[in-house]
């Protein structure tokens, strides 16, 4: 078990990082310019709900003393009120991150779904027509700005089949599933034209690896050794390459979320811009911040069980 | 593959030819300048006023007259394409440029020194590494309220990161090379050192991201515009301009078909462009 003795260790390396985020987080709303208790509260509040607000994040205190109020708060699950919702932000958060998660998954779903059949197709046949192909559409899919391709998407399958619903999320599983393609497809486009070109590299050296060699001197038929041994050990840096792209990917949905009309985290975070509802604005860049060093920290665990050899 | 240690002295081959033996760096380079010439000839190449309303052809679908067809405001779109030339290659390059020199010069510098100022700076690049890219951007745009300045301002706060740890490593890898040590023991002072010795030297890497660096601030600087956060409307930005046709997308697919085309037809040559210097330079992805 000593391979994962970093589980325990590796949150302690977190800590500076954790502590970064929240440093800029809060920075985010005090840099704005003006009295901070009306830009939390927006031009209309009362004098009294003024009052409160300054003792309660001891705005009238030096700025290390308001860092630490704005702690204190979190800790106990604060993250402040939204002017727009009246309510809390940590609670608008937890309505809203279902929508972004699934298309996230739903992202990442399909990207593999469309990026090993091609990775391998293209990695078999080294050098050919197929390959060249696979390489110059996967190189233009780096250029594809995702609100465009969506409105693309929603042109052909929505306006003309008709198949798929343009915007919107839905309320049962069938109906929030139908609503997910569309964007889950716009995000895996994006996506896939990353991960062919990684996984077909790692195939490729896959397929010269020793472990190619050996099985195929046992006799092994080539598309089981394909299958068996190469294709296993070419996901690996594909998780890696995954949390990497974490970030992009969030940054992905934020777009996506406005182009389908989806009421997740990106949309909220959005309209918290134009509605000027700081705190809503402050609350999901944290989120957003977390799920990311998150990820990177389960993308490292992952990545040493499916590899023995790897040590953190 | 191996090459021979001392390959054969060559004839130096015209310039048509050498462009022909690597078609990538040529279309790349091609497709690069022909928005360039589009960005700086737009007022004599497009054949109307990119901003001017008509509201007798509006919603008019491609046509001899109209190639790319007209919007709501019965605006020419390919005109309005052209014109959008000029500011979305502003935005690749300005919100490249300025990352790039701030990246170069802090990666340089904690390379070269090491120590405490190093580590600081590491630790700084992790904690902007962990907020997702447009993410921390549209923060500081909040900060800073919407348009085309802020978004050049949170390019440059966000964008250094990559440049600075591409330059770091090299800088590490070079300064314990028998050249740099020559120089100390020369006496010639640190900045020469680290900009005339080392940093020439450990450009080759950057360079080639320059490209794919390109890519994703003009998607992100679209993007941002789209959003309603960068470019302001009327100006014919392509962003913006798919914006303007999400609310057609039943009617007029080709207000939102034509501007999207024109940033993966520029992000394709600079992809291209990236890729062939990468290969040209031997550098490794």
């Amino acid at each position: 078990m000593h391979r994962y003795r970093f589980v325990l260790f590796r949150p302690l390396q977190l800590v500076p990082v954790l502590f970064g985020i929240s440093v800029i987080t809060f920075l985010l709303v005090r840099l704005i310019p003006g009295d901070p208790a009306r830009i939390l509260l927006g031009t209309r509040a009362t004098p009294s709900a003024l009052a409160n607000i300054r003792t309660q994040y001891g705005l009238d205190e030096p700025v290390w003393l308001q860092y630490f109020y704005f702690l204190k708060n979190l800790g106990a699950g604060e993250m402040g009120r939204s002017t727009l919702y009246k309510v809390d932000v940590l609670k608008l958060i937890t309505t809203r991150i279902e929508p972004t998660l699934a298309l996230v998954g739903m992202g990442v779903f399909l990207a593999l779904l469309i990026a090993v059949p091609f990775a391998a197709l293209s990695a078999r046949r080294q050098g050919s027509l197929v390959d060249h192909a696979v390489r110059l559409v996967s190189t233009a899919g780096l250029g594809f700005p995702s609100f465009w391709l969506g409105a693309m998407l929603i042109i052909f399958f929505a306006v003309r089949l008709e198949w798929l619903p343009v915007s919107g999320y839905g309320e049962t599983f069938r109906e929030k599933l139908s609503h997910l393609i569309l964007p889950g497809l716009t995000i895996a486009l994006s996506l896939s034209a990353v991960l062919t070109r990684t996984l077909r590299a790692a195939m490729i050296a896959g397929l010269a690896s020793d472990v190619a060699t050996a099985a195929r001197a046992r006799g092994m038929p080539e598309s089981r050794v394909f299958w068996r041994h190469v294709v296993p050990n070419a996901l690996v840096p594909t998780v890696n390459l995954l949390a990497v792209n974490i970030g992009w990917l969030i940054g992905g949905t934020v777009v996506v979320e406005s182009v389908f009309a989806i009421a997740g985290l990106g949309q909220l975070m959005v309209r918290g811009i134009f509605t000027r509802d700081y705190m809503v604005v402050q609350g999901v860049t944290m989120t957003f911040a977390l799920a990311t060093v998150l990820i990177n920290f389960a993308a490292d665990i992952i990545t040493v069980t499916l590899d023995p050899r790897i040590k953190l | 593959m191996t090459r021979p240690a001392h390959p054969p002295l060559r004839p130096r081959l015209s310039l048509g030819l050498r462009f022909a033996r690597r078609p990538m760096l040529a279309t790349g380079l091609c497709i690069l300048g022909a928005f360039v010439l589009m960005a700086v000839f737009a007022p004599v190449v497009a054949p109307y006023d990119p901003i001017l309303q008509n509201g007798d052809i509006t919603l008019l679908p491609p046509s001899l007259a109209h190639p790319f067809g007209t919007d709501n405001f019965g605006r020419d779109l390919l005109s309005r394409v052209i014109w959008g030339a000029r500011i979305d290659l502003q935005i690749a390059v300005i919100g490249v440029v300025f990352p790039f020199l701030i990246g170069t010069v802090a990666g340089t510098v904690a390379g070269f020194f090491g120590g405490w100022v190093d580590a600081s700076l590491m630790r700084l690049i992790d904690v902007v590494l962990a907020f997702p890219f447009l993410v921390l951007m549209l923060s500081i745009i909040t900060i800073l309220g919407p348009g085309l300045g802020s978004f050049y301002i949170a390019m440059a706060l966000v964008g250094w990161v990559s440049y600075a740890r591409l330059i770091r490593a090299q800088i590490l890898v070079l300064k314990t090379q028998d050249f740099a040590v020559a120089a100390q023991s020369l006496g010639f002072s640190r900045l020469r050192i680290m900009f005339r010795h080392l940093l020439p030297n450990a450009l080759a890497g950057s360079l080639v991201f320059v490209m794919s660096d390109a890519v994703l601030v003009l998607l992100n600087g679209a993007s941002i515009s789209y959003l309603g956060l960068g470019v302001q409307p009327p100006l014919a930005e392509w962003g913006v301009m798919v914006f303007e046709g999400q609310g057609f997308l039943n009617q007029a697919w080709w207000i939102t078909l034509f501007p999207g085309l024109a940033i993966v037809v520029l992000a394709f040559g600079f992809s291209l462009t990236g890729d062939a210097l990468a290969d040209l330079l031997g550098v490794k992805e």
